[in-house]
Protein backbone atom coordinates (compact mmCIF):
# COMPACT_ATOMS: atom_id res chain seq x y z
CA UNK A 1 0.00 0.00 0.00
CA UNK A 2 2.87 2.05 1.06
CA UNK A 3 6.09 2.65 -0.76
CA UNK A 4 9.30 3.92 0.29
CA UNK A 5 12.27 4.11 -2.55
CA UNK A 6 15.77 5.13 -1.48
CA UNK A 7 14.79 8.44 0.46
CA UNK A 8 17.03 10.67 0.97
CA UNK A 9 16.20 13.46 3.71
CA UNK A 10 18.29 16.44 4.55
CA UNK A 11 17.72 19.28 7.41
CA UNK A 12 19.76 21.52 6.47
CA UNK A 13 23.61 20.13 5.83
CA UNK A 14 22.37 16.75 8.25
CA UNK A 15 21.32 13.97 6.40
CA UNK A 16 18.64 12.84 8.38
CA UNK A 17 17.76 10.03 6.19
CA UNK A 18 19.90 7.74 4.08
CA UNK A 19 18.43 5.88 1.25
CA UNK A 20 15.77 4.41 3.09
CA UNK A 21 13.04 1.85 1.48
CA UNK A 22 10.32 0.45 3.46
CA UNK A 23 6.92 -0.78 2.63
CA UNK A 24 3.47 -1.22 4.16
CA UNK A 25 0.99 -3.96 3.29
CA UNK A 26 -2.59 -3.10 3.17
CA UNK A 27 -3.87 -3.49 6.29
CA UNK A 28 -0.76 -4.23 8.34
CA UNK A 29 0.46 -2.30 11.03
CA UNK A 30 4.19 -2.01 11.25
CA UNK A 31 6.03 -0.76 13.35
CA UNK A 32 9.38 1.71 13.13
CA UNK A 33 11.47 1.83 15.90
CA UNK A 34 14.68 3.81 16.99
CA UNK A 35 16.78 6.04 19.46
CA UNK A 36 16.38 9.14 19.62
CA UNK A 37 17.22 11.08 16.55
CA UNK A 38 17.44 8.01 14.06
CA UNK A 39 15.24 9.60 12.03
CA UNK A 40 11.73 8.17 12.41
CA UNK A 41 9.28 11.33 12.74
CA UNK A 42 11.47 13.04 9.98
CA UNK A 43 10.21 9.67 7.83
CA UNK A 44 6.67 9.85 8.89
CA UNK A 45 6.76 13.70 7.56
CA UNK A 46 8.53 13.33 4.60
CA UNK A 47 5.26 10.61 3.81
CA UNK A 48 2.90 13.38 4.89
CA UNK A 49 4.29 16.00 2.85
CA UNK A 50 5.40 18.30 5.50
CA UNK A 51 9.39 17.35 4.87
CA UNK A 52 10.49 17.39 1.04
CA UNK A 53 12.95 14.47 0.16
CA UNK A 54 16.16 15.01 -2.12
CA UNK A 55 15.81 11.56 -3.46
CA UNK A 56 13.62 8.96 -3.98
CA UNK A 57 9.81 8.56 -4.07
CA UNK A 58 6.88 7.84 -2.11
CA UNK A 59 4.19 5.94 -3.82
CA UNK A 60 0.80 5.41 -2.24
CA UNK A 61 -1.74 2.82 -3.70
CA UNK A 62 0.20 3.25 -7.16
CA UNK A 63 0.25 6.93 -7.36
CA UNK A 64 3.45 9.14 -6.65
CA UNK A 65 3.34 11.27 -3.86
CA UNK A 66 6.33 12.47 -3.10
CA UNK A 67 6.45 16.14 -3.86
CA UNK A 68 2.92 16.52 -2.78
CA UNK A 69 1.45 18.92 -0.30
CA UNK A 70 0.36 18.11 2.98
CA UNK A 71 -3.20 19.01 2.10
CA UNK A 72 -3.18 16.99 -1.08
CA UNK A 73 -1.80 13.78 0.74
CA UNK A 74 -4.46 13.93 3.76
CA UNK A 75 -6.86 13.94 0.80
CA UNK A 76 -5.53 10.82 -1.09
CA UNK A 77 -6.10 8.82 2.15
CA UNK A 78 -2.80 9.11 4.66
CA UNK A 79 -3.60 10.90 7.78
CA UNK A 80 -0.75 11.88 9.94
CA UNK A 81 -1.21 12.20 14.19
CA UNK A 82 2.19 14.14 14.46
CA UNK A 83 3.85 13.72 17.70
CA UNK A 84 2.62 15.12 21.28
CA UNK A 85 -0.80 15.08 18.75
CA UNK A 86 -1.00 18.45 18.31
CA UNK A 87 -4.33 19.47 19.01
CA UNK A 88 -6.06 22.84 18.79
CA UNK A 89 -5.47 23.61 21.87
CA UNK A 90 -7.80 26.70 22.33
CA UNK A 91 -11.03 25.27 20.29
CA UNK A 92 -13.58 22.79 22.03
CA UNK A 93 -12.85 18.93 21.13
CA UNK A 94 -15.79 19.16 18.77
CA UNK A 95 -14.48 21.78 16.74
CA UNK A 96 -11.01 19.95 16.65
CA UNK A 97 -13.19 16.65 15.18
CA UNK A 98 -14.67 18.86 12.95
CA UNK A 99 -11.37 20.11 11.30
CA UNK A 100 -10.52 16.78 10.75
CA UNK A 101 -12.76 16.82 8.41
CA UNK A 102 -11.93 19.75 6.91
CA UNK A 103 -10.79 18.70 3.47
CA UNK A 104 -14.38 16.25 2.78
CA UNK A 105 -16.56 18.81 4.37
CA UNK A 106 -17.57 20.33 1.40
CA UNK A 107 -18.03 17.31 -0.66
CA UNK A 108 -19.73 14.79 1.75
CA UNK A 109 -22.05 17.52 3.41
CA UNK A 110 -22.35 17.78 7.03
CA UNK A 111 -24.94 15.03 8.42
CA UNK A 112 -21.96 12.43 7.19
CA UNK A 113 -19.55 14.44 9.07
CA UNK A 114 -21.87 14.49 12.15
CA UNK A 115 -22.01 10.67 11.97
CA UNK A 116 -18.50 10.65 11.86
CA UNK A 117 -18.56 12.31 14.85
CA UNK A 118 -20.58 9.96 16.75
CA UNK A 119 -18.68 7.17 15.57
CA UNK A 120 -15.35 8.47 16.57
CA UNK A 121 -17.60 9.36 20.38
CA UNK A 122 -18.22 5.76 19.91
CA UNK A 123 -14.78 4.79 20.04
CA UNK A 124 -13.12 7.17 22.69
CA UNK A 125 -15.97 7.84 24.84
CA UNK A 126 -14.32 10.37 27.15
CA UNK A 127 -13.84 12.68 23.81
CA UNK A 128 -17.95 12.27 24.01
CA UNK A 129 -18.31 13.44 27.38
CA UNK A 130 -15.63 16.60 26.96
CA UNK A 131 -17.18 17.55 23.68
CA UNK A 132 -17.82 20.78 24.91
CA UNK A 133 -14.40 21.52 26.63
CA UNK A 134 -11.72 23.04 25.19
CA UNK A 135 -8.65 20.56 23.93
CA UNK A 136 -6.19 22.12 25.75
CA UNK A 137 -7.36 21.37 29.50
CA UNK A 138 -7.60 17.40 28.11
CA UNK A 139 -5.00 15.32 30.09
CA UNK A 140 -2.05 14.12 27.89
CA UNK A 141 -3.56 10.70 27.06
CA UNK A 142 -7.01 12.33 26.19
CA UNK A 143 -5.55 14.73 23.88
CA UNK A 144 -3.62 11.78 22.36
CA UNK A 145 -7.43 10.44 21.68
CA UNK A 146 -8.47 13.43 20.48
CA UNK A 147 -5.78 13.84 17.84
CA UNK A 148 -6.34 10.20 16.72
CA UNK A 149 -10.18 10.95 16.43
CA UNK A 150 -9.48 13.95 14.60
CA UNK A 151 -7.14 11.87 12.07
CA UNK A 152 -10.08 9.51 11.63
CA UNK A 153 -12.54 12.06 10.79
CA UNK A 154 -10.26 12.29 7.72
CA UNK A 155 -11.62 8.92 6.78
CA UNK A 156 -7.97 8.18 6.08
CA UNK A 157 -6.89 4.68 4.78
CA UNK A 158 -3.77 5.26 6.45
CA UNK A 159 -2.34 6.37 9.64
CA UNK A 160 0.91 7.72 10.49
CA UNK A 161 1.42 7.65 14.28
CA UNK A 162 4.35 9.20 16.31
CA UNK A 163 4.89 7.95 19.10
CA UNK A 164 1.51 7.85 20.81
CA UNK A 165 3.16 6.97 24.14
CA UNK A 166 5.16 9.86 24.67
CA UNK A 167 4.52 10.84 28.36
CA UNK A 168 1.91 8.92 29.05
CA UNK A 169 1.24 6.54 32.04
CA UNK A 170 1.60 3.05 31.08
CA UNK A 171 -1.37 2.16 31.67
CA UNK A 172 -2.61 4.58 29.22
CA UNK A 173 -0.31 3.49 26.65
CA UNK A 174 -1.65 0.03 26.95
CA UNK A 175 -4.70 1.65 26.52
CA UNK A 176 -4.10 3.18 23.24
CA UNK A 177 -2.10 0.79 21.71
CA UNK A 178 -5.03 -1.52 22.21
CA UNK A 179 -6.69 0.92 20.40
CA UNK A 180 -4.58 1.04 17.68
CA UNK A 181 -4.91 -2.44 17.11
CA UNK A 182 -8.54 -2.51 17.45
CA UNK A 183 -8.94 0.13 14.87
CA UNK A 184 -6.96 -2.04 11.96
CA UNK A 185 -9.36 -4.79 13.04
CA UNK A 186 -12.83 -3.02 12.57
CA UNK A 187 -11.75 -0.20 9.85
CA UNK A 188 -8.98 -2.42 8.02
CA UNK A 189 -6.83 1.03 8.22
CA UNK A 190 -2.87 0.24 7.69
CA UNK A 191 -1.35 1.59 10.23
CA UNK A 192 2.69 2.89 10.18
CA UNK A 193 3.67 3.26 14.19
CA UNK A 194 6.40 5.30 15.37
CA UNK A 195 7.80 4.17 18.89
CA UNK A 196 10.64 4.22 20.70
CA UNK A 197 8.56 2.31 23.24
CA UNK A 198 9.61 -0.80 20.98
CA UNK A 199 8.34 -3.89 22.83
CA UNK A 200 5.00 -2.42 23.33
CA UNK A 201 4.82 -1.55 19.63
CA UNK A 202 5.89 -4.75 18.37
CA UNK A 203 3.41 -6.60 20.26
CA UNK A 204 0.89 -5.34 18.23
CA UNK A 205 2.46 -4.98 14.53
CA UNK A 206 3.20 -7.55 11.79
CA UNK A 207 6.86 -6.38 11.10
CA UNK A 208 8.89 -3.81 12.29
CA UNK A 209 11.68 -1.74 10.83
CA UNK A 210 14.78 -0.33 13.23
CA UNK A 211 16.17 2.94 12.34
CA UNK A 212 19.46 3.82 13.64
CA UNK A 213 21.36 7.25 12.16
CA UNK A 214 18.98 7.42 9.53
CA UNK A 215 19.52 3.99 8.01
CA UNK A 216 17.57 0.95 8.30
CA UNK A 217 19.47 -1.65 10.54
CA UNK A 218 17.42 -4.55 10.31
CA UNK A 219 14.00 -4.99 9.23
CA UNK A 220 11.43 -8.03 9.67
CA UNK A 221 8.56 -9.63 10.90
CA UNK A 222 7.87 -8.30 14.80
CA UNK A 223 8.40 -12.15 16.01
CA UNK A 224 11.69 -12.00 14.48
CA UNK A 225 12.50 -8.73 15.30
CA UNK A 226 11.32 -9.37 19.46
CA UNK A 227 13.75 -12.10 19.36
CA UNK A 228 16.59 -10.48 17.80
CA UNK A 229 19.26 -10.19 20.48
CA UNK A 230 21.15 -7.32 18.46
CA UNK A 231 17.41 -5.60 18.93
CA UNK A 232 16.90 -6.95 22.73
CA UNK A 233 20.20 -5.14 23.47
CA UNK A 234 19.44 -2.25 22.21
CA UNK A 235 16.33 -1.60 21.91
CA UNK A 236 14.22 -3.67 24.35
CA UNK A 237 15.91 -3.20 27.12
CA UNK A 238 16.82 -6.96 28.00
CA UNK A 239 20.62 -8.30 28.44
CA UNK A 240 20.98 -11.23 25.80
CA UNK A 241 22.43 -13.66 28.40
CA UNK B 1 -25.11 67.22 29.85
CA UNK B 2 -25.57 68.36 26.43
CA UNK B 3 -21.94 68.74 25.31
CA UNK B 4 -21.04 65.64 26.99
CA UNK B 5 -23.55 63.55 25.01
CA UNK B 6 -22.11 65.34 21.62
CA UNK B 7 -18.55 64.16 22.63
CA UNK B 8 -19.47 60.92 23.78
CA UNK B 9 -21.22 60.21 20.43
CA UNK B 10 -18.46 61.95 18.19
CA UNK B 11 -16.15 59.46 20.44
CA UNK B 12 -18.30 56.20 19.75
CA UNK B 13 -17.93 57.28 15.96
CA UNK B 14 -14.45 57.43 15.61
CA UNK B 15 -14.00 54.77 18.63
CA UNK B 16 -16.13 51.77 16.00
CA UNK B 17 -13.58 52.83 13.20
CA UNK B 18 -10.72 52.30 15.31
CA UNK B 19 -12.21 49.22 16.63
CA UNK B 20 -12.41 47.83 13.04
CA UNK B 21 -9.13 48.65 12.23
CA UNK B 22 -7.82 47.02 15.84
CA UNK B 23 -9.84 44.23 14.61
CA UNK B 24 -8.17 44.33 11.21
CA UNK B 25 -4.65 43.99 13.15
CA UNK B 26 -6.20 40.85 14.83
CA UNK B 27 -7.14 38.82 11.71
CA UNK B 28 -3.42 39.04 10.16
CA UNK B 29 -2.20 38.28 13.71
CA UNK B 30 -4.24 35.41 14.26
CA UNK B 31 -3.62 33.97 11.04
CA UNK B 32 0.32 34.90 10.91
CA UNK B 33 1.20 36.39 13.92
CA UNK B 34 2.63 39.19 12.14
CA UNK B 35 1.51 43.14 13.03
CA UNK B 36 0.26 44.57 9.54
CA UNK B 37 1.16 47.98 9.82
CA UNK B 38 -0.60 49.03 6.22
CA UNK B 39 -3.80 48.62 8.19
CA UNK B 40 -3.93 52.04 8.31
CA UNK B 41 -3.69 52.71 4.43
CA UNK B 42 -7.23 49.64 3.88
CA UNK B 43 -8.81 52.62 5.55
CA UNK B 44 -7.81 55.42 3.45
CA UNK B 45 -8.46 53.28 0.62
CA UNK B 46 -11.64 52.56 1.33
CA UNK B 47 -12.91 56.35 1.91
CA UNK B 48 -11.11 57.01 -1.54
CA UNK B 49 -12.48 54.88 -3.50
CA UNK B 50 -15.54 55.07 -2.30
CA UNK B 51 -15.30 58.95 -3.26
CA UNK B 52 -13.77 57.43 -6.44
CA UNK B 53 -16.67 55.41 -7.29
CA UNK B 54 -19.29 57.74 -6.17
CA UNK B 55 -18.21 61.11 -7.12
CA UNK B 56 -15.89 60.02 -10.81
CA UNK B 57 -17.29 57.58 -11.58
CA UNK B 58 -21.05 58.13 -10.89
CA UNK B 59 -21.68 54.21 -9.93
CA UNK B 60 -25.04 54.49 -7.54
CA UNK B 61 -24.32 54.10 -4.11
CA UNK B 62 -24.65 50.49 -3.63
CA UNK B 63 -22.55 49.54 -6.70
CA UNK B 64 -20.00 51.79 -5.47
CA UNK B 65 -19.62 50.12 -1.75
CA UNK B 66 -19.12 46.84 -3.37
CA UNK B 67 -16.66 47.48 -6.03
CA UNK B 68 -15.01 49.33 -3.07
CA UNK B 69 -14.97 46.41 -0.93
CA UNK B 70 -14.03 44.25 -4.15
CA UNK B 71 -11.32 46.40 -4.92
CA UNK B 72 -10.00 46.96 -0.94
CA UNK B 73 -9.90 42.69 -1.00
CA UNK B 74 -8.32 42.61 -4.61
CA UNK B 75 -5.47 44.94 -2.84
CA UNK B 76 -5.05 42.26 0.39
CA UNK B 77 -4.39 39.91 -1.94
CA UNK B 78 -2.27 41.37 -3.90
CA UNK B 79 -0.16 42.55 -0.79
CA UNK B 80 0.00 39.21 0.61
CA UNK B 81 0.80 37.66 -3.10
CA UNK B 82 3.51 40.43 -3.86
CA UNK B 83 5.33 40.55 -0.18
CA UNK B 84 4.29 37.67 2.27
CA UNK B 85 4.01 35.14 0.26
CA UNK B 86 7.24 34.99 -2.23
CA UNK B 87 9.14 36.41 1.33
CA UNK B 88 9.29 32.72 2.47
CA UNK B 89 10.93 33.66 5.93
CA UNK B 90 9.86 33.06 9.29
CA UNK B 91 11.10 36.05 10.68
CA UNK B 92 8.31 38.40 11.96
CA UNK B 93 10.15 41.13 12.39
CA UNK B 94 10.79 40.84 8.78
CA UNK B 95 7.58 40.63 7.69
CA UNK B 96 6.48 43.37 9.89
CA UNK B 97 9.29 45.85 8.48
CA UNK B 98 7.99 44.87 4.82
CA UNK B 99 4.06 45.51 5.79
CA UNK B 100 5.36 49.22 7.12
CA UNK B 101 7.41 49.55 3.24
CA UNK B 102 3.54 48.73 1.40
CA UNK B 103 2.36 51.01 3.56
CA UNK B 104 4.92 53.45 2.24
CA UNK B 105 3.62 52.44 -1.22
CA UNK B 106 0.91 52.65 -0.95
CA UNK B 107 1.00 56.33 0.33
CA UNK B 108 2.32 57.00 -2.51
CA UNK B 109 0.51 55.67 -5.11
CA UNK B 110 -2.48 57.41 -3.40
CA UNK B 111 -0.85 60.42 -3.60
CA UNK B 112 0.17 60.12 -7.19
CA UNK B 113 -3.92 59.48 -7.83
CA UNK B 114 -5.56 61.87 -5.21
CA UNK B 115 -3.39 64.39 -4.05
CA UNK B 116 -3.54 65.69 -1.24
CA UNK B 117 -6.67 67.53 -0.45
CA UNK B 118 -9.12 66.29 1.90
CA UNK B 119 -11.81 63.85 0.20
CA UNK B 120 -15.68 63.86 0.99
CA UNK B 121 -19.04 62.44 -0.47
CA UNK B 122 -22.45 62.87 0.99
CA UNK B 123 -24.00 60.62 3.85
CA UNK B 124 -25.20 57.34 2.75
CA UNK B 125 -28.80 58.60 3.89
CA UNK B 126 -30.09 62.35 3.48
CA UNK B 127 -32.06 63.96 6.00
CA UNK B 128 -31.78 66.42 9.02
CA UNK B 129 -29.45 65.42 12.53
CA UNK B 130 -31.32 63.89 15.43
CA UNK B 131 -31.01 65.45 18.20
CA UNK B 132 -31.14 63.76 21.63
CA UNK B 133 -30.83 65.33 24.80
CA UNK B 134 -29.44 68.64 22.89
CA UNK B 135 -26.73 66.92 21.04
CA UNK B 136 -26.93 67.23 17.60
CA UNK B 137 -26.73 63.33 15.77
CA UNK B 138 -25.70 63.27 12.29
CA UNK B 139 -27.37 60.34 10.25
CA UNK B 140 -24.13 59.20 9.33
CA UNK B 141 -22.99 58.56 12.92
CA UNK B 142 -25.82 55.50 13.18
CA UNK B 143 -24.59 54.31 9.62
CA UNK B 144 -21.10 53.88 10.85
CA UNK B 145 -22.10 52.41 14.32
CA UNK B 146 -24.59 49.96 12.18
CA UNK B 147 -21.79 48.70 9.73
CA UNK B 148 -19.27 48.63 12.67
CA UNK B 149 -21.89 46.50 14.25
CA UNK B 150 -22.75 44.35 11.42
CA UNK B 151 -18.51 44.13 11.25
CA UNK B 152 -18.80 42.34 14.62
CA UNK B 153 -21.52 39.95 14.42
CA UNK B 154 -19.98 39.18 10.60
CA UNK B 155 -17.00 38.24 12.16
CA UNK B 156 -17.85 36.85 15.10
CA UNK B 157 -19.90 34.31 13.06
CA UNK B 158 -17.24 33.78 10.46
CA UNK B 159 -14.64 32.65 12.86
CA UNK B 160 -17.15 31.10 15.17
CA UNK B 161 -19.80 28.80 12.76
CA UNK B 162 -18.17 28.31 9.69
CA UNK B 163 -15.40 25.73 8.54
CA UNK B 164 -13.54 28.29 6.48
CA UNK B 165 -13.63 29.97 9.38
CA UNK B 166 -12.23 27.56 12.54
CA UNK B 167 -9.69 26.64 10.07
CA UNK B 168 -8.43 30.10 9.93
CA UNK B 169 -8.20 29.85 13.98
CA UNK B 170 -6.64 26.40 13.39
CA UNK B 171 -4.10 27.97 11.27
CA UNK B 172 -3.45 30.56 13.71
CA UNK B 173 -3.10 28.04 16.97
CA UNK B 174 -0.72 25.14 14.63
CA UNK B 175 -0.39 25.78 11.17
CA UNK B 176 1.69 21.96 11.22
CA UNK B 177 -1.77 20.66 12.30
CA UNK B 178 -3.73 22.38 10.21
CA UNK B 179 -2.05 21.08 7.22
CA UNK B 180 -2.18 17.58 8.53
CA UNK B 181 -5.72 17.97 8.50
CA UNK B 182 -6.23 19.21 5.30
CA UNK B 183 -6.29 22.78 5.32
CA UNK B 184 -4.61 24.81 2.60
CA UNK B 185 -2.75 27.41 5.22
CA UNK B 186 -1.22 29.79 2.66
CA UNK B 187 -4.99 30.11 1.29
CA UNK B 188 -5.74 30.88 4.36
CA UNK B 189 -2.99 33.61 5.04
CA UNK B 190 -4.06 35.49 1.82
CA UNK B 191 -7.72 35.13 2.83
CA UNK B 192 -6.55 37.11 6.43
CA UNK B 193 -5.33 39.69 4.09
CA UNK B 194 -8.55 39.72 2.30
CA UNK B 195 -10.98 39.83 4.96
CA UNK B 196 -8.41 42.48 7.13
CA UNK B 197 -8.05 44.91 4.07
CA UNK B 198 -12.17 44.54 3.53
CA UNK B 199 -12.49 45.74 7.17
CA UNK B 200 -10.69 48.26 7.22
CA UNK B 201 -12.21 49.72 3.83
CA UNK B 202 -15.84 49.36 4.90
CA UNK B 203 -14.49 51.84 8.17
CA UNK B 204 -12.82 54.27 5.93
CA UNK B 205 -15.99 54.12 3.55
CA UNK B 206 -17.69 54.72 6.41
CA UNK B 207 -16.62 57.69 8.28
CA UNK B 208 -14.99 59.83 4.98
CA UNK B 209 -18.32 61.59 4.97
CA UNK B 210 -17.92 62.71 8.75
CA UNK B 211 -14.64 62.84 8.89
CA UNK B 212 -12.81 63.63 5.23
CA UNK B 213 -9.97 61.20 4.12
CA UNK B 214 -6.80 62.64 2.29
CA UNK B 215 -3.71 59.94 1.48
CA UNK B 216 -1.53 60.12 4.35
CA UNK B 217 -3.73 59.36 7.03
CA UNK B 218 -3.40 55.86 7.40
CA UNK B 219 -0.15 55.67 9.73
CA UNK B 220 -2.16 57.87 12.79
CA UNK B 221 -5.28 55.38 12.17
CA UNK B 222 -2.88 51.99 12.52
CA UNK B 223 -1.56 53.53 15.69
CA UNK B 224 -5.14 54.10 17.04
CA UNK B 225 -6.26 50.34 15.97
CA UNK B 226 -2.88 48.91 16.91
CA UNK B 227 -3.38 50.62 20.27
CA UNK B 228 -6.74 49.56 20.52
CA UNK B 229 -6.27 45.71 19.70
CA UNK B 230 -3.37 45.71 22.20
CA UNK B 231 -5.67 47.55 25.00
CA UNK B 232 -7.59 44.50 24.53
CA UNK B 233 -5.18 41.85 24.13
CA UNK B 234 -3.80 41.27 20.75
CA UNK B 235 -5.43 38.89 19.02
CA UNK B 236 -8.96 38.66 20.54
CA UNK B 237 -11.58 40.60 18.80
CA UNK B 238 -14.24 41.36 21.31
CA UNK B 239 -10.67 42.96 22.94
CA UNK B 240 -10.24 44.99 20.06
CA UNK B 241 -14.06 46.38 20.12
CA UNK B 242 -13.83 47.64 24.46
CA UNK B 243 -10.53 49.34 22.59
CA UNK B 244 -11.60 51.19 19.89
CA UNK B 245 -14.41 52.76 21.37
CA UNK B 246 -12.55 53.62 24.84
CA UNK B 247 -9.78 54.85 22.75
CA UNK B 248 -12.58 56.98 21.03
CA UNK B 249 -14.48 58.52 23.60
CA UNK B 250 -10.97 59.59 25.38
CA UNK B 251 -9.93 60.93 22.77
CA UNK B 252 -13.19 62.85 21.90
CA UNK B 253 -13.59 64.42 25.75
CA UNK B 254 -9.29 65.11 25.56
CA UNK B 255 -10.27 67.61 22.95
CA UNK B 256 -13.40 68.58 24.05
CA UNK B 257 -12.88 69.58 27.75
CA UNK B 258 -8.73 69.66 27.58
CA UNK B 259 -7.20 70.58 24.18
CA UNK B 260 -8.14 69.58 20.71
CA UNK B 261 -4.08 69.36 19.97
CA UNK B 262 -3.93 66.58 22.72
CA UNK B 263 -6.28 64.29 20.94
CA UNK B 264 -3.33 61.95 19.22
CA UNK B 265 -1.41 61.74 21.94
CA UNK B 266 -4.41 59.91 24.09
CA UNK B 267 -4.20 56.59 22.25
CA UNK B 268 0.12 57.15 22.54
CA UNK B 269 -0.45 57.17 26.36
CA UNK B 270 -2.80 54.34 26.52
CA UNK B 271 -0.70 52.59 24.46
CA UNK B 272 2.63 52.72 26.85
CA UNK B 273 0.48 52.88 30.08
CA UNK B 274 -0.74 49.16 28.61
CA UNK B 275 2.75 47.73 27.50
CA UNK B 276 4.19 49.11 30.68
CA UNK B 277 1.56 47.66 33.58
CA UNK B 278 -0.92 45.39 31.58
CA UNK B 279 1.00 44.19 28.35
CA UNK B 280 -1.32 41.13 27.96
CA UNK B 281 -4.06 44.01 27.47
CA UNK B 282 -7.14 44.79 30.22
CA UNK B 283 -8.75 41.63 29.56
CA UNK B 284 -5.59 39.37 29.54
CA UNK B 285 -6.67 36.00 30.08
CA UNK B 286 -3.47 33.81 31.23
CA UNK B 287 -5.53 30.45 30.99
CA UNK B 288 -5.86 31.52 27.01
CA UNK B 289 -2.85 32.40 26.35
CA UNK B 290 -1.37 29.56 27.55
CA UNK B 291 -3.40 27.40 25.61
CA UNK B 292 -2.25 28.86 22.75
CA UNK B 293 1.62 29.12 23.36
CA UNK B 294 1.06 25.85 23.45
Amino acid sequence: MLKLKNIDVFYGKIHAIKHVSLHVDEGSIVALIGANGAGKSTLLRTISGLHRSEQGSVIFSESDITRKAPEEIVRLGISHVPERGHVFKPMTVEDNLLLGAYHRSARSGRSAVRDEMEHVYTIFPVLGQRRRQLAGTLSGGEQQMLAIGRALMAKPRMLLLDEPSMGLAPLIVREILGMIAQLRKTLGLTVLLVEQNARSALRIADSGYVLETGRVLVQGTAEDLLANRDVQRAYLGRDAE
Amino acid sequence: MTVFLQFLFSGLTVGSVYALIGMGFNIIYNATSIINLAQGEFVVIGGLLMWFFLESCNVPFFAAIGLSILSAGLIGLIMERLTIRPLRTNDLLVMTMVTIAVSIVMRGLLMFKFGKEPYSYAAFTEGDPLVIGGAVIQLQTFWVLGITAACILGLYAFFNLTMVGKAMRACSFDPTAASLVGIPVSRMIMFSFILSAVVGAVGGAAITPISLMEYDKGPMLAVKGFCAAIMGGLGRGRGAIVGGLTIGILESMTAGYLHSGLKDAVALVILLAILFFRPAGMFGNTTMQRLKGH
